[in-house]
């Protein structure tokens, strides 16, 4: 057990040092939550907020931010995950799969790490709450911090899952496609979820993100369509499950 | 004593086509201290076998004990007691020489008070003491296999795989890597288990198995695996082949082979026939030449084929022009 943890710690300490080294890759995971935020948010804003009358307290810069850090979490998490294909393709998944930890660690390890860069991404995106209205005070951080690493946990567990058995970087598409961008649109960030047509619904409410969302508006903004027990409930669960199926996964080898 | 045993190994892989088999119901043994080399062309089945050795694979039937720890119930034992250097990179490059090290040694439970002794020795061995800070994708192709040499190692394993370690390599960076090899075993209490394709290579074993088709054809030491064949060999190009092997075979009693190089057979004191046999020979010799038989030739008696080393250079650069289109 003493063996796994050292090698669930020695991974993550890869993915974080690597993640430290790759600036670019920093600025842009930061730009682009910016882009939604600033560009789109401002240009939508204009038009749709009287659409949406008195859901919106406030405006709606502000009513997307928790979003955009949701959106923010979920991008840098599932491309954490993804590095594990990329590691395939250049080999060097084989030399931790030879070394003698179980596998299942490295699926742990896997998951803290792409958590924790993560969560750095998240804590970055707080930079902006001054422009967008909003007051962030230390104890809504000490709240959001724990928060943004359990979303960050579930769907890095999610992203996990996605790659472990995905031989090129071609399927990188698919996921984006398939999975990321419903997630992200179907969560709330960019509009409330009330009054959304039947098919939409069903998919908000099985879609873990939405409880994410809801939680990081809660703390912010103190907007709740459920409660934080029932947010934090759901995605803890999801995680839960998807972590265990990335070990079983893992477990099993190649 | 013997470090690895194996008893009837089997490996099936299922593909669109059926089933295929890798490797071949293969029994061998590989003793301390030895260095014992897999020789045979590619997909013969060299490397599933090593993946099997170091549980990366699991057999269809058959057993494989490593330093006396079972591949199948022991996985986490046998992974503590081997180095391994696969035939492709596995470094992280986006990270130092010594960084890649490091991880390597938090892997394997290397203790904390040794790792950065250790890592230097292994450093030092390798050349690349002045280089560890750098990241790896600054590092020629033999810089990263010295690098990987160091990394296996670093944990003190009981048995060093080395799959293809030259491949790719020119022809210096080749020979600086069996520097490392043969201080290594004179330093180390080591065994070493070498897959290759390349003749040269096998030479320096203890003892090398011959495999084809997934099963081993030949296994002994390359002097004894030499003197299957009749002493000298003698290749010659004529120009009437036909007529030429008919000649010598009705003369000499021999079988001649014969491919694209032209015709070879094998005779006892090679230096004596040669006039004799030029001189008696009623067909025109184009070119002719004798040497002292090489692991190729018992290649070439036991399976009627050549390795040909230079297919397989073709394979590797078509590889790894996929690989940078994939970039």
């Amino acid at each position: 057990m003493n063996r796994n943890l050292m090698g669930i710690y020695t991974i993550w300490l890869r993915d974080v040092r690597r993640f430290w080294r790759d600036r670019p890759r920093i600025i842009g995971a930061t730009i682009q939550p910016a882009l939604f935020l600033f560009i789109l948010g401002t240009g939508l804003g204009k038009g749709i907020i009287g659409a949406f009358g008195k859901d919106l307290q406030g405006d709606y810069l502000s009513f997307i931010y928790p979003g955009i850090i949701g959106m923010s979490i979920l991008f840098t998490s599932i491309f954490s995950a993804i590095s594990i294909v990329w590691d395939r393709e250049i080999g060097f998944l084989k030399e931790v799969m030879v070394a003698p930890i179980s596998r299942w660690a490295v699926a742990v390890g896997k998951a803290f790490g792409g958590s924790t860069v993560a969560v750095f991404q998240g804590c970055l995106m707080l930079f902006f709450a001054p422009f967008v209205n909003v007051h962030i005070n230390l104890i809504m951080v000490a709240a959001l911090i724990p928060l943004m690493f359990l979303i960050a946990f579930s769907i890095t567990s999610l992203g996990i899952v996605a790659a472990a058995r995905m031989h090129s970087m071609q399927g990188f598409q698919v996921i984006m496609n398939f999975l990321v961008l419903p997630m992200f649109f179907l969560s709330g960030a960019m509009f409330p979820i009330t009054n959304l047509p039947k098919w939409m619904d069903i998919f908000v409410t099985i879609n873990p993100l939405t409880y994410g969302v809801d939680a990081l508006r809660g703390v912010i903004l103190g907007m709740n369509n459920y409660s934080l027990m029932m947010d934090v409930g759901f995605i803890g669960g999801f995680g839960i499950v998807m972590i265990g199926i990335a070990m079983v996964i893992f477990g099993k080898g190649e | 004593m013997n470090i690895i045993e194996v008893v009837n190994l089997s490996k099936n892989f299922k593909t669109k086509k059926g089933a295929i088999t890798a490797v071949k119901d293969v029994s061998f043994n590989v003793k301390r201290g030895e260095l014992f080399g897999f020789l045979g062309p590619n997909g013969a089945g060299k490397t599933t076998t090593i993946n099997i050795l170091c549980t990366l694979l699991a057999p269809t039937s058959g057993k494989a004990v490593l330093n006396s720890f079972d591949v199948e119930s022991h996985p986490n034992e046998v992974r503590q007691s081997i180095g391994l250097v696969f035939q492709d990179p596995s470094l992280d490059e986006r990270l130092t020489a010594k960084e890649n090290l490091e991880f390597h040694a938090m892997l394997y439970n290397v203790p904390k008070p040794v790792r950065n002794d250790r890592m230097k020795y292994m450093l030092n061995m390798v050349g690349l003491y002045d280089r560890r800070d750098d990241m790896v994708n600054t590092f020629s192709g033999g810089m990263k296999r010295r690098l990987e040499i160091a990394r296996g190692l670093l944990h003190y394993p009981k048995v060093l795989f080395l799959d293809e370690p030259t491949l790719g390599l020119d022809p210096q960076t080749r020979s600086h890597i069996w520097e490392y090899i043969n201080q290594l075993r004179k330093k180390e209490d080591i065994t070493i288990f070498l897959t290759t394709h390349y003749m040269a290579e096998a030479e320096n074993c203890d003892r090398v198995a011959i495999i084809d088709y997934g099963e081993i054809i030949a296994i002994d030491s390359p002097d004894n695996l030499k003197k299957q064949i009749g002493g000298d060999v003698i290749s010659l190009a004529a120009e009437e082949k036909d007529k030429a092997k008919k000649a010598i075979e009705r003369e000499y009693h021999v079988s001649v082979m014969e491919n694209e190089g032209g015709l070879h057979f094998e005779i006892k004191n090679g230096e004596t026939f040669l006039p004799r046999f030029i001189k008696k020979a009623d067909f025109k010799i184009l070119s002719i030449s004798l040497r002292r038989p090489t692991l190729e030739d018992v290649f070439l008696k036991l399976t009627g084929r050549h390795i040909r080393e230079e297919s397989a250079e073709t394979n590797i650069a078509v590889r790894m022009h996929a690989r940078r289109l994939r970039r």
